[in-house]
């Protein structure tokens, strides 16, 4: 079947998906965007963390039909021009990225939970991420990264103001 | 596969009239592990998440009529001080990823013993509602769960919404696992106290074939409330009848040996989970009452 969705501001348009094909399938394999990542296809490790209509979501857990029409972002999209957004900048700088594998997924987290809350407290960070697993890091630098993302970011748009 | 998508809950309950194997899907939570692990592959999908009356909620007759497909976070955001059994079952679900998609009608379908939603659900005598083309039919709660991720729904029938009262008092809620998020319960257990009808409710999660009431300990706990005149001038309930409370959930329970837990730790858990959830809520009518 044809999926049609925008994904990064863009309107895609990809046939012969299967019926019971994730989302994640269709980012990956049919649309060519590897940033999103496919490691336990079953809700649990946040890897593959997308915003679908503006909503924090696995993208392994919506099946590809249930996106049609509807609009996704997903790490590309959080790009700002050419260079790296804050909280991507931050994870690198704050030494959270080891294998990498699951950064992705928790820049995107961690993109949703600053937007909500600008300031996190050290629980509030620890509950938001709690559904993405890093199995390198022990979190530490992690967590370090959302506060030095956080402190940027708020910084950021003081001076805009 | 067949996928299905209809745009309006008439047009939901025709498609699964005219195609009864048909598998509903709507956060996806469940249903996607399945097909993606590849351990079940429905002939045919349909995905409710287009069909607009089931995300929504108001009250009606004093009762919060809830559209099956309204997720965990709305219920935290929306409900949380209406319902705050539910909302704190809701706020252990998965993770925010998880709680974004996945809705309490799922978790009805499911019907899984370890539901998070089904204690208090079974504490507050909820209420679900069943519809088909041929019309619709509530059921309570305690009569919905008939087995093991088995439940009273026929083929032809979708869960349209579940029902309850605002809380009429404390309600706690209490869940053990490996860690805070993404774990399947090993037991959980919901209170609901209700000031009004001087009741006690219960549900017990994930220690029987199916999500359970404590209905003798239900009734022990009133009687030791109504004795003491406990309603009008709440006082301390004195250790003998918190254990008694604790003896009594656990023996409410059947729960079995698995791998994430022993029946007897679950009994054990139960007993303690039983009169700490009934402290803190004690503790709060006692406050409410001095206040």
């Amino acid at each position: 079947m044809k999926v049609g969705c925008t994904v990064n501001g863009e309107a895609r348009i990809v046939d012969q998906v299967w019926e019971g094909e994730s989302l994640l399938s269709v980012l990956r394999e049919r649309m060519g965007l590897f940033g999103s990542k496919n490691a336990c296809e079953q809700g649990e490790c946040g890897s593959c963390s997308v915003y679908l209509d503006g909503t924090l979501v696995c993208a392994c857990l919506v099946l590809g039909g249930q996106a049609n029409g509807r609009e996704i972002v997903t790490v590309e999209g959080l790009l700002e021009g050419e260079g790296l957004h804050p909280v991507q900048e931050a994870f690198v700088e704050a030494g959270a990225v080891q294998c990498g594998f699951c950064t992705p997924g928790l820049i995107v987290a961690t993109h949703d939970l600053l937007r909500r809350v600008p300031e996190p407290t050290e629980m509030q960070v620890r509950e938001a991420l709690a559904g993405n697993i890093c199995r390198c890091t022990g979190y530490a630098k992690i967590i370090d990264a959302v506060h030095l993302a956080a402190r940027r970011m708020v910084a950021l748009q003081r001076a805009a103001i | 596969m067949e996928f299905l998508q209809p745009s309006s809950w008439a047009e939901a309950l025709e498609m699964k009239s005219a195609n009864p194997e048909a598998m509903p899907i709507a956060g996806g939570t469940d249903v996607m592990v399945e097909i993606n692990l590849d351990r079940h592959r429905p002939a045919s999908i349909i995905d409710l998440t287009r069909v607009p009356e089931l995300t929504e909620w108001a009250m009606e007759d004093g009762l919060l009529r809830i559209g099956a497909g309204v997720t965990y976070t709305r219920i935290i955001d929306e409900l949380g001080a209406r319902l705050p059994g539910l909302a704190m079952a809701s706020r252990t679900v998965g993770s925010p990823q998880i709680r974004n998609r996945g809705t309490v009608g799922g978790n009805l379908g499911s019907a899984s013993p370890a539901g998070d939603a089904h204690p208090p659900l079974l504490a507050s005598d909820a209420v679900v509602e069943l519809a088909s083309v041929g019309g619709s039919r509530r059921l309570p709660a305690r009569e919905f769960f008939t087995g093991p991720k088995r439940n009273a729904m026929r083929k032809d029938e979708l869960i349209a919404a579940f029902l309850l009262e605002p809380a009429k008092g404390p309600q706690q809620f209490s869940k053990v696992g490996t860690r805070n998020a993404m774990v399947i319960a090993v037991c959980s257990f919901a209170i609901a106290i209700d000031a009004e009808r001087r009741h006690v409710g219960t549900g017990i999660g994930s220690a029987a074939p199916t999500p359970v009431t404590a209905g003798e300990a239900e009734t022990f706990l009133e009687g030791v409330l109504d004795e003491g005149g406990m309603w009008e001038k709440p006082a301390e309930v004195d250790e003998a009848a918190l254990t008694r409370f604790g003896e009594l959930v656990a023996a409410a329970a059947r729960p079995i040996d698995d791998v994430r837990g022993t029946a007897a730790y679950r009994r054990h858990a139960l007993s303690i989970m039983a009169r700490r959830t009934f402290g803190w809520a004690w503790h709060e009518y006692r406050m409410k009452a001095s206040a």
